[in-house]
């Protein structure tokens, strides 16, 4: 395989992981119900994202052709993860959840 | 009988038929016929959830926006990401947003790009499509916050569904 691109691979994997990682560290450490929601829904787009363009590269430097599966992947998650955010949102708001003291502005009620 | 056998939506129908074929190994007999049976179901079936299509979409502003919310979810990531390592509490807030928008699906599309860059969820929209709740991982004041998604996402959304 390709130096350059077994270079690549390697760094966006690192890249995917880390941010994998925070986002779940994220989700230990952050204080109330909504912020833990922006944890493993947003570190995670660039974790998945970069590991996925990873895959792309490894599958492509084989000659089977570029993955169009990691792209159908992509997009799928990009479509569903404002969803079940959105509704897990909704969910919290209609159980009136507790906030953090800090917490400027009020969710409405439901 | 006859409406029953149409195709009510040709691009959803479409995209639909396209992605089995991808999803599938390869183009065959067997799924083209399962693709063209997917392509008739699903949208029957999802029918009365599709708002009505908008008038005109221009569809060469696509690929920017999409640009720009690709490269707005990097950098939004490395912050958070920055925040959530760092020892300093976050600021988080609800942000009641005002929306221009009128489509369902423009609001849509806003809301889910609100929830996919790092550091906003968008919580619920009002029952008369005019406020967006938001609510933003560390925001120091609300108005920079309603400011920068009205400048960067609502504006080219606008010019989109106009």
């Amino acid at each position: 395989m390709n130096p350059y691109a077994e270079f690549a691979i390697c760094l966006l994997l690192i890249i995917g992981g880390a941010f994998t990682l925070i986002g779940a560290i994220g989700l230990a450490r952050l204080p109330d119900f909504f912020t833990r929601l922006h944890g493993p829904t947003k570190a995670t787009t660039v974790g998945v994202g970069a590991i996925v363009i990873s895959s792309v590269i490894y599958f492509s430097t084989l000659g089977q052709g570029i993955g169009i599966e990691e792209f159908l992947i992509t997009a799928f998650l990009f479509m569903t993860a404002p969803v079940s955010a959105n509704f897990l949102a909704k969910a919290a708001m209609h159980l009136k959840v507790n906030t953090t003291e800090n917490t400027r502005g009020h969710p409405w009620d439901q | 009988m006859l409406d029953r056998l149409s195709f009510p939506q040709p691009w959803l129908s479409l995209t639909l038929f396209i992605t089995w074929q991808f999803l599938s190994d390869g183009i065959s007999g067997g799924s083209a016929v399962l693709g063209l049976i997917l392509a008739w179901a699903i949208p029957q079936i999802t029918q009365g959830f599709w708002p009505d299509p908008p008038a005109f979409i221009k569809a060469w502003r696509v690929p920017a926006y999409l640009l720009r919310v690709v490269w707005d979810i990097v950098i939004a990531s490395v912050e958070v990401a920055r925040l959530i390592l760092s020892p300093r509490p976050a600021r988080p807030a609800f942000v009641c947003y005002p929306l221009e928008l009128e489509h369902p699906l423009a609001i849509t599309i806003l809301a889910s790009t609100i929830s996919l860059t790092p550091g906003t969820v968008s919580a619920d929209v009002s029952d008369d499509n005019k406020l967006l709740l938001i609510h933003a991982l560390d925001a120091e004041d609300d108005q920079t916050v309603i400011d920068t998604i009205k400048t960067r996402y609502e504006k080219p959304l606008l010019e989109m569904f106009q």
